[in-house]
């Protein structure tokens, strides 16, 4: 049994009062965490901590019998990042344990020079590297919610709209890069299928640049889309844009395009054969009712 | 006015051609390009920023000021260290594509700017630079 699991072992409950009094003195967060389940916590990892040092060597945290307090840090860290604890007051959870242990090693080796130097660099080591590996998992933790995020958005930003009986609109939002641009081409062409509509109005009013990718991307959802017998109208092609088109050479005259979305819906009224009409003697006075026949 | 670099940007993946375009765009406005000229400033960015990032493994934008008293421009500097170009012709022809794209990129960004360089050399990289005069 090395000499730093011995001194865990002696000193469990004072470090652990230490801990605690360091960590509130340092930041500890009372509105993220109680203090009962803080105690829990430090009584569980001071523990972990204590076995694995009896079982080997602490010189390395990566070896198997080190894996219990990997596993109770990344559950820790994972849970501060999720609660909305910053990187800081994430690592210095760990980061305080450090001063407790250096006070024990001290009362214990003091008059021994030598070994109170190698204890000590023996738990700063530990302390640092366990340290690192609750900062390294605070981040990958924030990275899924960030991935997860991003795949909520993909969802939400790619609404398909039933206008009228047979014509739906897709209007696009902002960037589309090919993960976006795939999740709008499969609900569209789904959509299609479920309303079994003949004709999708696809409106990029909200599409800041349309260059080659963008086109093409356009492009291939039309044609999917007259493949399974539904024609496309594109709208919102404001005048830069169309400049641009033309400049980049992009041929889209097999496509229909309108500049407003209101003239590709007349369009769409028009080729499933409906049409609007103005009632002679509105029903509702002051109020410009149309109707569709 | 002398020549004078504005911003230097980073393109190693797909997100940073969003925050090319961004910037590219934030520099047309500041320097009063119209709307028109902005969005052919922008695209022509977009286009370069991914043949960057796609065909030559990641680079640099470099967005800088140039001209005179009378005329001011806008340049964008796109260096990668890839592969390089082994025939700029055919690269620039209309249609040629070697990634399944439409292949208007190069050609497109030169038919929106007014002056396009590019200077390729196989195995080293490529530098393209591509000025829009106001």
């Amino acid at each position: 049994m090395s000499k730093l699991a011995e001194i865990f072992e002696k000193y469990q409950a004072d470090i652990i009062t230490d801990w605690i009094k360091e960590m509130s003195a340092a930041n500890r967060r009372k509105d993220l965490m109680s203090e009962s389940e803080l105690k829990l916590q430090t009584n569980e990892l001071l523990h972990a901590i204590t076995d694995a040092s009896k079982n080997g060597n602490s010189s390395d945290i990566n070896a198997p019998h080190w894996a219990p307090v990997r596993e109770m840090i990344t559950s820790i860290s994972s849970s501060r990042a999720k609660q909305g604890f910053t990187p800081t007051e994430t690592a210095s959870f760990v980061f305080s344990l450090k001063q407790p242990i250096s006070n024990r090693i001290r009362k214990e080796f003091g008059k021994d020079p030598d070994a109170l130097f190698e204890e000590l660099s023996a738990s700063n080591f530990l302390i640092d590297n366990l340290g690192l590996y609750s900062a390294d998992a605070y981040v990958k933790t924030r990275e899924q919610i960030i991935v997860r995020q991003q795949e909520e958005m993909l969802e939400l930003s790619t609404p398909v709209v039933k206008l009228w009986d047979g014509i739906l609109a897709l209007p696009l939002i902002g960037t589309l890069d090919s993960a976006r641009t795939q999740v709008v081409m499969e609900s569209l062409l789904r959509t299609i299928v479920e309303t079994n509509s003949q004709i999708a109005i696809i409106d990029i009013t909200g599409v800041p640049t349309v260059d080659t990718k963008v086109a093409q991307h356009l492009l291939k959802t039309v044609t999917a889309a007259r493949l399974m017998g539904a024609e496309c109208i594109i709208s919102g092609i404001r005048p830069q844009i169309a400049q641009t088109i033309v400049h980049l050479g992009i041929n889209l005259t097999d496509i229909i395009t309108k500049s407003k979305m209101s003239d590709a819906f007349a369009l769409a009224l028009q080729r499933t054969g409906k049409t609007v009409v103005k009632r002679m003697q509105p029903l509702i006075p002051s109020t410009n009712s149309g109707a569709v026949s | 006015m002398p020549p004078r670099t504005l911003e230097t940007l980073t393109l190693a993946s797909v997100s940073d051609i969003v925050i090319a375009r961004q910037r590219a765009r934030h520099w047309a406005i500041e320097m009063k390009f119209s709307l028109v000229e902005q969005t052919k400033i922008v695209t022509a960015a977009s286009e370069l920023a991914r043949n960057t990032v796609e065909h030559g493994g990641g680079g640099t934008m470099v967005i800088s000021t140039d001209g005179n008293r009378i005329r001011q421009a806008l340049k964008l500097t796109f260096e990668d260290k890839g592969l390089g170009i082994a025939d700029v012709e055919q690269a620039m022809r209309d249609g040629f594509t070697t990634s399944g794209g439409m292949g208007l990129g190069l050609g497109g960004s030169k038919r929106l700017m007014n002056q396009f360089e590019i200077d390729s050399r196989l195995g080293q990289g490529t530098r393209v630079t591509v000025t829009r005069w106001k």
